[in-house]
């Protein structure tokens, strides 16, 4: 199991990503923003930060690099990709998952541990690990300034309806005023799953959580079998 | 009278200091040379009121591996590797724009530590503002925590701790003071030096602009006071994304051995960076003005050297490795353009293009400057005033909810929850859940422990021991979290050296310091002084910012500050003698008067070496430095934190001649409130109080006993939001 972090300039946690790849299962590796070639991934993490200092619009200028276009045919090709935060702002940004990140309900940037509640049914691969199944609850830390979900109505009873939608706020812990609680998305297939809270860095105790370590493993769970 | 004369005066020069400068140069400087004398002579540059105290600080110690001098401050934490560190203020930017003001006071904070090779790990910020009943306060406070946050969660350096008072004499000049971490091997850090004659000299990072013209002469070392509004064009803008950029380049330039010496741009721009890399060499420096990329084209060569623009680092780079340095800035997408040479003529040379528009000696530009003496003289009393805001004969239940809800008690969550505090995957204990914020260093299989104090109220009231008790503070929460200190840096915040008052203030203030660092053993690593704070009504507060940074074996073992266990046993350790005077109830009454007690400084020392030990052994539930609002507010405190009451007796404190009022609200060091096995916490020779559990905060202490509802004293603490936002966001 080989990851890959992108890299772009301006991204903050991609180091933190890579560390939690290696600990989830594999080896991880960084790919720079630049590179249109993959180098053969088994999966790929978009990861959070401030890709380009977020300017224009959040992850709107990191949709247009060298890696995100080899990131698009590796999605479409049925490759486990996952993003966090300034990820799913990218993802969104690409199309490669649908909705948008709008900014905060109180206007700030927010840093507070949440707890998320795993939704279902997810279509396969991802979620149907265990310890990652629909209704565990996840407490992972969420960090961002623009992280409201927001789809059209109709988008979002179709989402529900497809089992797109990959995880929510447990009551009380939506902060931003996302739509419908929704913290994660996936796309139809079910391979690119984007989210604004930040498993990697919920993947020691010593941090506060090892909960975001069962967001890897179902990527890699679905790595192992793409 | 020429023109010049004028001209000098304007820049902040005294008559007798452009006599001098004359002298230096045998002849009359032009406009470029002026330009650059006045900054590199101003207060920020040339500590010209404050060097001479500063020879007081104690700078030596074991693990010292870079100390004043350099870009920051640096001890040794083991297995090959060193923590970098520094505090610096933005007190003026801030004040007459917050928001830019206090994000490239972080920007600013964070190039001194990654000028040494360092990777910033964490930022503290110390605020300053006037009561939040002011509308200004409430502008000023919003604008810089948006500020900060924006420059640090940007960059992706976490925000792990600091600290917010709010007192009337900062109504006109707030305090914004960020302290930045990082970390480095020791064998790949490099210092400010310039060395290698014939060596090239190389500017990385943002372009040129007109931005933060003037900033360290004009709005640094001068009052606050009318006019600002024309001074905001000396504030400078910050562009986190440019400095991220920035940031990796030089690590990896560094990491590759690609530079000789590194620097960053700060207040007085190209002048001060080059000046002080050649003076720190002992060679001289040729720049051409005309190789310095510009976002405006119609630059003066003064303007290129003095600009502030922020983003920006100088590098000494062997010539042979320049090709390989700007593929490198190339990599990263930021500007790296060859702008001059190191030379041997001791002579700092402006050029643009072959014309020669500035020659000075490099020893006159950064060492020329006069050193002043002080003329101290105590005022009479206390010169800040009082107002009351608590009426008398209240209850005791009242007086503590109305500390708890005082915005420098109330928990700082509105403020902290803007930063980041979890990237980097290190931050072992995040804001206000320990005294101390705790890093995890896996590099060398420790921890570190950071912590950052000072309370101009009290130092106020006695500069000195106000001072002493600031070092202890910080001593003491490190004691909590069991972390022993390394090494400290400091703020100086204060008002006008030139008038008696603050003079006397500064003097004493420094003293303590230096009397406090050297009986804890702690070394003075690196700093920075900030003088003429003073708005209408008169100075703020003396405000010695201190930062202290101890390590720790094995952060899974750090105790919080919150009670854990209905049961646990609450104790009291260490020499606490709690008094009125000074303290948040005084000021509330409008009690406050001069002078405090002294610490005993040995005896703090001493119970901070108990606690920490006990901590480090796993004999703690929590520990809890006494601080601010007394021993009921830090009761309050570690019950809130755990959602659990408590049950005490201080009959202890009243044997030891307290009054209840004073066992209740007196504040003093060397207090450490703690929880835990009754036997354990006896073993210590703490003193028993009580124990954890129920719904209530019940404390006896004769006729001023309290009995106050858990959720009430919450509500109480977590007023600040409701304060702060009074007018909407």
């Amino acid at each position: 199991m080989i990851w890959g972090v992108l890299q772009f300039p301006g991204s903050c946690d991609e180091r933190d990503a890579l560390h939690a790849c290696a600990l989830a299962s594999g080896e991880a590796r960084l790919i720079w923003h630049e590179d249109r070639d993959l180098g053969g991934v088994d999966a790929v993490v978009v990861p959070g930060g401030f890709s380009y200092g977020d300017y224009l619009r959040a992850g709107a200028i990191a949709r247009f690099s060298p890696a995100m276009e080899a990131v698009a045919e590796f999605a479409a090709a049925g490759g486990p990709v996952l993003g966090i935060c300034n990820g799913f702002q990218v993802l969104c940004e690409a199309a490669l998952l649908p909705g948008a990140l709008l900014l905060n309900k109180n206007k700030r940037f927010t840093c507070r541990q949440v707890e998320l509640l795993v939704d279902g049914p997810i279509s396969p691969p991802i979620g149907d690990l265990s310890a990652h199944r629909p209704g565990v609850t996840l407490s992972i830390p969420a960090k961002h300034g623009e992280g409201r979900y927001y789809a059209p109505e109709e988008v979002l009873d179709e989402l529900e309806a497809r089992g797109q939608v990959a995880y929510r706020y447990a009551p009380g812990h939506n902060f931003n005023g996302s739509a419908r609680d929704i913290a994660g998305v996936s796309n139809e297939a079910g391979n690119v799953v984007g989210l604004m809270p930040h498993p990697e860095h919920a993947v020691d105790p010593l941090t506060g959580s090892t909960d975001g370590l069962r967001v890897f493993e179902a990527v890699a769970a679905a790595g192992a079998r793409a | 009278m020429t023109v010049e004369v004028a001209k000098h005066r304007e820049l902040g020069l005294t008559d007798s200091e452009f006599d001098l400068i004359v002298a230096k140069l045998g002849r009359e400087p032009n406009d470029v040379e002026l330009a650059m004398f006045s900054l590199l002579w101003s207060e920020h540059c040339a500590y010209k009121h404050s060097r001479k105290l500063l020879r007081r600080l104690p700078t030596e110690g074991e693990r010292v591996v870079m100390g004043p001098g350099e870009n920051a401050g640096a001890v040794a934490v083991g297995n090959g590797y060193a923590v970098a560190f520094k505090v610096e203020s933005h007190n003026h930017p801030s004040a007459v724009e917050p928001f830019q003001g206090a994000a490239t006071g972080v920007g600013g904070i964070l190039r001194d530590v990654f000028a040494l090779g360092a990777r910033p790990i964490a930022i503290l910020d110390s605020l300053r503002f006037g009561e939040l009943d002011s509308v200004r306060s409430r502008h000023l406070l919003d604008g810089a925590v948006r500020g900060i946050g924006h420059y640090g969660n940007s960059i992706g350096v976490a925000t792990v701790g600091g600290e917010i008072y709010f007192e009337a004499p900062y109504e006109h000049n707030c305090l914004v003071n960020a302290m930045c971490v990082g970390l480095a091997k020791t064998g790949d850090m490099v210092r400010a030096a310039a060395a290698g004659v014939g060596n090239a000299v190389v500017l990385m990072g943002a372009s040129t602009g007109r931005d933060g013209i003037g900033g360290a002469s004009v709005l640094a070392s001068a009052e606050l006071g009318d006019g600002d509004e024309a001074k905001r064009p000396t504030v400078q803008i910050g562009d986190p994304f440019e400095e991220s950029k920035v940031l990796e380049c030089c690590l990896e330039l560094l990491a590759k051995g690609l530079l000789v010496s590194l620097q960053d741009l700060g207040a007085a721009g190209l002048t001060s960076s080059a000046a002080e890399m050649a003076s720190a060499g002992g060679v001289g420096i040729d720049l051409d003005v005309a190789r310095v990329p510009l976002r405006e084209a119609d630059m003066e060569p003064f303007e290129v050297m003095v600009s502030e623009s922020q983003e920006r680092m100088l590098a000494v780079v062997e010539p042979a490795r320049v090709a390989e340095v700007l593929a490198v800035c190339e990599k990263w997408q930021t500007g790296g353009a060859e702008i001059g040479t190191i030379t041997d003529n001791g002579l700092v040379r402006v050029r643009r293009g072959e014309e020669i528009v500035g020659e000075m000696p490099v020893e006159a530009l950064v060492d020329g400057c006069p050193l002043y003496d002080l003329s101290p003289a105590a005022p009479e009393g206390w010169i800040y005033g009082n107002r009351a805001t608590l009426a008398s004969g209240v209850s005791a239940e009242e007086e503590l909810l109305a500390l708890l809800a005082s915005p420098s008690i109330a928990s700082k969550r509105w403020a902290f929850e803007q930063y980041d505090s979890v990237v980097g995957s290190r931050t072992a204990r995040r804001p206000e859940s320990a005294d101390a914020a705790v890093l995890a260093l896996p590099e060398s299989g420790n921890a570190i422990a950071v912590s950052i104090d000072g309370n101009g109220r009290r130092v106020a009231c006695d500069p000195y021991n106000g001072t002493v008790e600031a070092v202890l503070e910080c001593a003491q929460n490190l004691a909590c979290v069991g972390a022993e200190p390394l090494g400290l840096t400091n703020c100086l915040n204060f008002g006008n050296p030139e008038k008696p008052a603050p003079a006397w203030q500064l003097d004493r203030a420094v003293s303590g310091l230096a009397d406090a660092c050297t009986a804890l053993g702690v070394p003075v690593v690196g700093g920075n002084v900030s003088l003429y704070n003073e708005g209408p009504d008169g100075p703020i507060y003396p405000t010695p910012v201190v930062g202290m940074v101890g390590e720790l074996p094995d952060p899974a073992r750090v105790a919080g500050s919150a009670f854990v266990e209905a049961g646990d046993a609450i104790g009291l350790v260490g020499p606490f003698a709690p008094v009125l005077a000074g303290s948040e109830l005084a000021k509330q009454r409008g009690e406050l008067e001069a002078g405090l007690p002294a610490p005993e400084v040995e005896a703090v020392a001493s119970a901070c070496a108990i606690v920490r030990d006990a901590v480090r052994a796993g004999r703690l539930a929590c520990a809890h430095d006494v601080s601010d609002g007394g021993l009921a507010c830090a009761l309050a405190e570690s019950a809130i934190g755990a959602g659990l009451g408590c049950r005490v007796d201080l009959q202890p404190l009243r044997d030891r001649g307290c009054s209840p009022e004073e066992a209740l609200f007196g504040e003093g060091s060397g207090g450490f409130l703690v929880s835990g096995d009754r036997a354990a916490l006896e073993a210590l020779g703490a003193t028993y109080l009580g124990e954890v559990g129920g719904t209530t905060i019940e404390i006896a202490a004769g006729d001023r006993s309290i009995a106050l509802g858990l959720a009430d004293a919450e509500h109480a603490w977590h007023s600040l939001p409701a304060q702060a936002e009074r007018d909407g966001t």
